[in-house]
């Protein structure tokens, strides 16, 4: 069992947690004005990295806030959690709280 | 399970989630002690902690929210709990609520905010005795040793599976309220139970 | 009788009678089965899963991959290992060709779970572990101590009592601290991400038919440590030769471990075959205890201290030779020798127990479960934790003692310490290592041989296949299985596990994994180092199932959730049905004039007819709910749901459909508008959390400028639809201040009222088509507004109804359920519902995605009416519509699904919904239903069947 650190309320176990996918993927502005392609892009595609990823994850048992975590794919390590709203944290660096 | 027997003469009454369950919690071994603290006011709260709402909502309190995550406060008859970095459940006296949601309403007035009357979306429990964080054990996973889990504190988590609010409530981790949503009471309250069965004699 | 009547850890002053096989037996209080079993000279145990070859006991401890037995008594439970089971009173055992066989009734133990936290975790209770936790206690840290043996000591108790004064000192130290907590008869059986531990923690199982019901008979201990301190010592291996498998071939520091710390002596000519010094112990031991002991080395150049012990005791040695092969049936007779290598000067010598010793194998699973490097040491020919290199350990993580490959007793006890003190640093606390007690010189004096099996003809096709020389002796795989899986071509030692089976028996490998990797390393020339070991996975030991349940059965399996009507609905005879985890009435079947009760159908017919022409209710407070506050509530509620929610009034409601970015549907419900700034949307019950938890993301990382706040009250309300054309009167009668009247209280609109004293929400919203009133009080009052609507409705024959009329009347209507007429590849459009789509709203979730080419298409499935042409003939639902019935042709054409399907009283037969292909275009059209081999004609309709024009919503 797994430990996600909440940025508020610290380590959990990983059943507190419901994924959220790709972080920092913006909803478009202008929908109407985009191609079906540009859509379907939006709609459909995420990054699959092997390696340091940005998601959305939300403390759904605990606290009910979305934040924002780097995780390696590769090795489940959370190697960084923040708040919606704060910047990604440089990659590589430990900066889970 | 056991289903309460609902005679007329009680229909005009309200019926608490836990109503008919306190002779099974008598039952359990004298380690540790439960009890439905039935009816209690219960108000979720949000405004922005830095704002002038939190201010003025602090004078209807008669203290500041708690901003430590996990934490809670009481201030004369209330409780004040941290649900969420803009999030609290004021656990007030059985009745107090309508008053009090107009008054922290007013409070809030045209700053952002909001109160909303949860008094039955959740019942309480009080579990207190030398056995109570053993019996919590068998469920909890957060670790509520009183020098990680200091009085006040109060966490959101899983416990059997059911989503639970748990407020320490003394040094020692031997007394505790445990916040239920009503629906889930019944199988949380026979989960405790069973999780009792084995507690025998002293601590 | 082979049991010495002195020494050793067992209670000679009780005796306990047991049973194996069908023969009576005794032992002591301290024995296992298995050396209770050796004590009356038992030793064959067991017969082989394949070759039916007699086995016997061939370790001490978890390692065993042979003395498999079935318990019978108290309870059955098969598989286990008569190394591991403590003797009890009335124990009934069998011993077993392989396999075992579960019990045929309920297990009455109980069994559960429980969560502990530690500054350090220790495993394993040997020297180095109780250093290990003596050093983290007297720092004043949390610790937790587990070992599987039922006292501490680990390698101790197989010895003449070494320490034994310094080990009970230790544990009534480490049982008197604060905070510190000591778990025998406890296997931490698999390390887990973040320092989390599970161990079984066997805790009755010893005492048998004595055992306390209420006391859980095994328990799961979940450990959570910041520091881990692996202490797990190290497994005995073999070496392979012909006919090892033979019962009385066991290995030397298990013939020491009976002798005493169980005080039996296990045979009385022996010889000992080992390639290190660590057997000569046990050869000494064991010729000082009465027997007449040989020891056969491969080496020639012996450790000068043993020839002396061997001399002085009245061993023979026999240097550079090895052991070829064994004679007996039942139990060795006797042990080929040879020179070693070349196999000259053969010679067979009798004996009644042959020991053996390959050298050691350190217990390095759990650290490699976390995930910690491995690397192979050519001298002790065995995989070790790397430490101290970066990148290769892992974080709080540490592995001591033998383990970690240390030999001697004094540098265990050292390390023991060492490793707790830097432990402890990295949780910043100083502490210094307590100080070890004296022990003696240590006595390895020469390095050992590192030998897999006796040298044999290597023959890459193993062609033999009355091969006897047996690598894992619990999957009968021999040399000449590994050296088949050779020359087919397998490589890696992976796919030499799954070809041949070594390694995947209940033990795991743990003495047969090194030596099948070392036979293929040789076999194919290739360095050992290269080739590495297969992948240690939990359990580190056998669990069984119902110690992973726990307490999760029975009642308690799952949550139960119940709405605060609940009792009532129990009471008056409901029939509930599952829905999530709610428990809802599915309906209220009454006693028929024959005294039986009314089946479905029959509750269901009597249900629909009462709400379509009197009046009838339903405990609808499972609706999820959802309370929205805030300036921008409105708005946000724009942008979530299809249709506009910004322009409804105050004391208004509407029906609102909202959808993934996809366009698909997502969940539907209704909103009501409390007043400018709140709102209470309700959602379908099973989607509470999931439709919260998607509004809260978009409120908090999409549009975190709007000011709005959300509120689960779904248990806040209790929720109450009277429904039918008398629904009227029932309400006015509750409700008496109430002007209910369709002009002053239309449909759609919702009013607050007292129902019976008690304020209460009342909407005219309908499900049915039906002339309805939706009650909502807070949840306490549910049952008193329940039973006073329930009391006021008599005079009119209101009928409480379940599930099933529920979704007959709504589907009489044509309104689909979320998650059952769709499926998450639905639109609004496709259910017919463009009306809930607004063309007005510049953006809301999902709108992009309605002009999709793919959502375009004509030939999308719409949902549609369909009604059997034999309306007797009720629809599966699930079932495939098609258009030619010839369905001989493949393939069949598949249009769609039935998605809902009931009798229906108001429609006088059966009738169904489906998702079918450019279905609105093909109403009229004759299809097929394809349902239990046979092809049921129907019409295809408009999904609206009764009250197409809505008359009746008003009364
Ligand atoms: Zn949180």
């Amino acid at each position: 069992m797994q430990l996600i650190s909440c940025p508020w309320c610290g380590p959990r176990e990983e059943a507190e947690y419901h994924y959220g996918g790709q972080a920092h993927v913006a909803y478009p502005h202008d929908v109407g004005a985009m191609s079906d392609a540009d859509w379907a892009d939006y709609l459909f595609f995420r990054d699959n990295p092997r390696g340091p990823f940005a998601e959305r994850w939300v403390h759904a048992a605990g606290c009910r806030r979305w934040f924002n975590a780097v995780r390696d794919t590769g090795t489940h390590e959370v190697l960084a959690v923040y708040r919606i709203g704060e910047p990604q944290p440089e990659l590589g660096t430990q900066a889970s709280r | 399970m056991t289903a309460e027997h609902v005679s007329p003469s009680k229909l005009l009454r309200p019926l608490s989630p836990l109503d008919g369950w306190q002779a099974a919690f008598d039952a359990l071994p004298n380690v540790v002690a439960v009890t439905e603290i039935a009816f209690m006011a219960q108000l979720n709260l949000r405004v922005d902690p830095s704002g002038p709402a939190a201010g003025a909502v602090a004078k209807v309190l008669g203290s500041a929210l708690p901003t430590q995550p996990c934490s809670s406060t009481r201030s004369g008859e209330y409780q004040l709990l941290w649900l969420g970095p803009d999030e609290w459940l004021i656990l007030a006296p059985e009745g107090a609520g309508p008053e009090l949601e107009t008054a922290l309403r007013e409070a809030i007035g045209g700053e952002p905010g909001a109160v909303t009357d949860v008094s039955a979306q959740r019942t309480t429990l009080a579990l207190s005795g030398c056995a109570s964080r053993e019996l919590l054990a068998k469920g909890c996973s957060i670790d509520l040793h009183p020098k990680v889990s200091p009085m006040g504190t109060c966490v959101q988590t899983l416990v059997a599976q059911t989503g639970i609010i748990i407020v320490a409530r003394d040094e020692t981790a031997s007394d505790f309220l445990l916040v239920v949503r009503a629906s889930f009471a019944q199988y949380f309250a026979a989960w405790l139970i069973d999780a009792g069965v084995e507690l025998t004699g002293a601590c | 009788m082979t049991r010495l009547t002195t020494g050793g850890l067992i209670d000679r002053t009780t005796v306990l009678s047991f049973s194996f096989d069908g023969r009576p037996y005794a032992g002591h209080p301290g024995d296992t089965l298995a050396s209770a079993l050796l004590a009356n000279g038992v030793h064959r145990v067991a017969t082989s899963v394949n070759r039916g070859r007699p086995r016997g006991i061939m370790a001490a401890g978890v390692e065993e991959a042979s003395a498999l037995v079935q318990l019978e008594a108290p309870f059955p439970e098969p598989m286990l290992s008569a190394t591991t089971i403590e003797l009890y009173e009335g124990l009934v055992a069998r011993g077993l060709p392989g396999r075992g066989k579960l019990a045929d009734r309920p297990d009455p133990a109980r069994y559960d779970a429980i969560h502990a936290h530690c500054d350090v975790l220790v495993v394993g209770a040997g020297p180095a572990g109780l250093m290990a936790a003596l050093t983290a206690a007297r720092a004043g840290s949390r610790v937790v101590l587990v070992d599987e043996q039922p006292m501490v000591g680990g390698s101790l108790l197989g010895t003449r009592g070494e320490l034994s004064d310094w080990t009970a000192t230790v544990l009534a130290e480490l049982t008197s601290t604060p905070e510190v907590l000591v778990l025998s008869r406890t296997t931490a059986f698999g390390y887990y991400d973040d320092g989390f531990v599970l161990a079984l923690q066997k805790r009755t199982d010893h005492l048998g038919a004595a055992a306390p019901d209420n006391a859980a008979r095994q328990r799961i201990w979940r450990l959570r440590a910041k520091q881990v301190i692996l202490a797990t010592g190290a497994h005995e291996r073999p070496v392979v030769f012909a006919d090892n498998d033979r019962p009385g071939v066991m290995l030397a520091q298990a013939g020491r471990t009976y002798l005493n710390r169980y005080g039996v002596l296990a045979g009385n000519r022996i010889l000992v075959f080992t390639t290190n010094d660590s057997a000569y112990v046990a050869a000494v031991e064991l010729a000082e205890a009465g027997a007449e002991v040989t020891v056969v080395d491969p080496r020639t150049d012996l450790a000068p201290f043993w020839a002396a012990e061997c001399a002085r005791v009245g061993i023979a040695v026999r240097p550079g030779h090895m052991v070829t092969g064994t004679t007996g049936e039942e139990r060795v007779t006797g042990v080929h020798l040879a020179a070693y290598p070349s196999g000259g000067a053969s010679a067979t010598v009798h004996c009644d127990l042959l020991l053996v010793s390959g050298g050691w194998n350190p217990t390095v699973h759990l650290f490699s479960q976390a995930r910690g490097k491995l690397e192979y040491d050519a001298e002790l020919g065995a995989f070790l934790p790397v430490a101290g290199l970066p990148g290769a350990g892992v974080v709080g993580v540490r592995v001591t003692g033998a383990a970690a490959g240390t030999v001697s007793l004094a540098g265990c006890l050292a390390g023991g310490a060492a490793e707790a003190v830097a432990a402890l640093r990295d949780l910043g606390v100083a502490a210094q290592p307590v100080a070890p007690p004296p022990v003696g010189t240590d006595r390895v004096e020469r390095a050992g041989l590192v030998l897999w099996t006796v040298p044999v003809e290597i023959s890459l096709d193993g062609s033999d296949l009355s091969d006897t020389r047996f690598v894992d002796l619990q999957r009968d795989a021999t040399v000449g299985d590994v050296l088949r899986a050779a020359g087919a071509g397998l490589r890696s030692v992976e796919h030499v596990k799954r070809y041949t089976t070594i390694g995947t028996a209940h033990d795991q490998g743990k003495t047969s994994g090194l030596i099948a990797s070392g036979i293929m390393a040789d076999a194919l020339g290739v360095d050992m180092a290269a080739l590495g070991t297969t992948t240690y996975r939990p359990p580190y030991a056998s669990v069984s199932f119902a110690a992973l349940a726990g307490r999760d059965r029975g009642a308690i399996f799952d949550p139960v959730r119940v709405t605060a009507i609940h009792s009532w609905h129990i009471e008056h005879g409901a029939q509930f049905e599952d829905v999530g985890q709610w428990k809802r009435p599915l309906c209220y079947p009454r006693r028929t004039a024959f005294g039986g009760l009314e089946d479905l159908p029959a509750a269901v017919a009597r249900e629909t007819r009462a709400a379509r022409t009197g009046v009838a209710m339903l405990d609808a407070s499972t609706l999820g709910k959802i309370n929205v506050q805030g300036v921008d509530a409105g708005e946000f509620l724009d942008r979530i749901y299809t249709n506009i929610i910004s322009t409804l009034k105050p004391g208004f409601v509407r029906y609102a459909v909202m959808c993934g970015m996809d366009g698909m549907i997502l969940d539907d419900g209704t909103v009501m508008r409390v007043s400018d700034t709140e709102f209470v949307l309700t959602t379908t019950t099973g989607n509470a959390a999931k439709v919260l938890d998607w509004l809260e993301e978009f409120a908090q990382t999409e549009w975190p400028d709007l000011r709005v706040h959300l509120t689960s009250v779904t248990e806040q309300w209790a929720t109450i639809p009277v429904v039918g054309p008398l629904s009227r009167q029932v309400i006015a009668a509750v409700a008496p201040a109430l002007d209910v009247s369709n002009e002053a209280f239309g449909f759609m609109t919702w009013r607050s009222a007292e129902i019976a004293g008690i304020e209460a929400r009342i909407c005219r919203i309908s499900f049915s088509g039906e002339l309805a009133y939706e009650v909502n009080v807070p949840s306490w009052y549910g049952i008193a507004v329940w039973q006073a609507v329930f009391d006021a409705g008599q005079p009119y024959g209101i009928t409480p109804y379940g599930t099933e009329t529920m979704h007959v009347l709504r589907a009489e209507k044509g309104y689909p359920i979320i998650g059952q007429d769709t499926d998450g590849t639905v639109t609004p459009q496709d259910l017919g519902m463009s009306w809930v789509v607004s063309k007005k709203k510049l953006d809301f979730v999902g709108k992009r995605s309605f002009s999709r080419a793919e959502n375009l298409r004509p030939d999308r499935k719409h949902l549609v009416g369909l009604l059997p042409v034999d309306r007797s003939v009720l629809l599966a639902e699930g079932a495939q519509v098609i258009a030619d019935p010839d369905v001989s042709q493949l393939p069949v054409v598949m249009l769609g699904h039935v998605t809902s399907s009931y009798r229906s009283v108001a429609l006088g037969g059966t009738f169904g919904l489906a998702l079918v292909r450019s279905g609105r275009d093909r109403i009229g059209e004759r299809l097929f239903a394809w349902q239990d081999g046979e092809v049921v004609p129907v019409m295809v309709t408009g999904p609206v069947l009764y009250d197409e024009e809505g008359a009746r919503r008003d009364g």
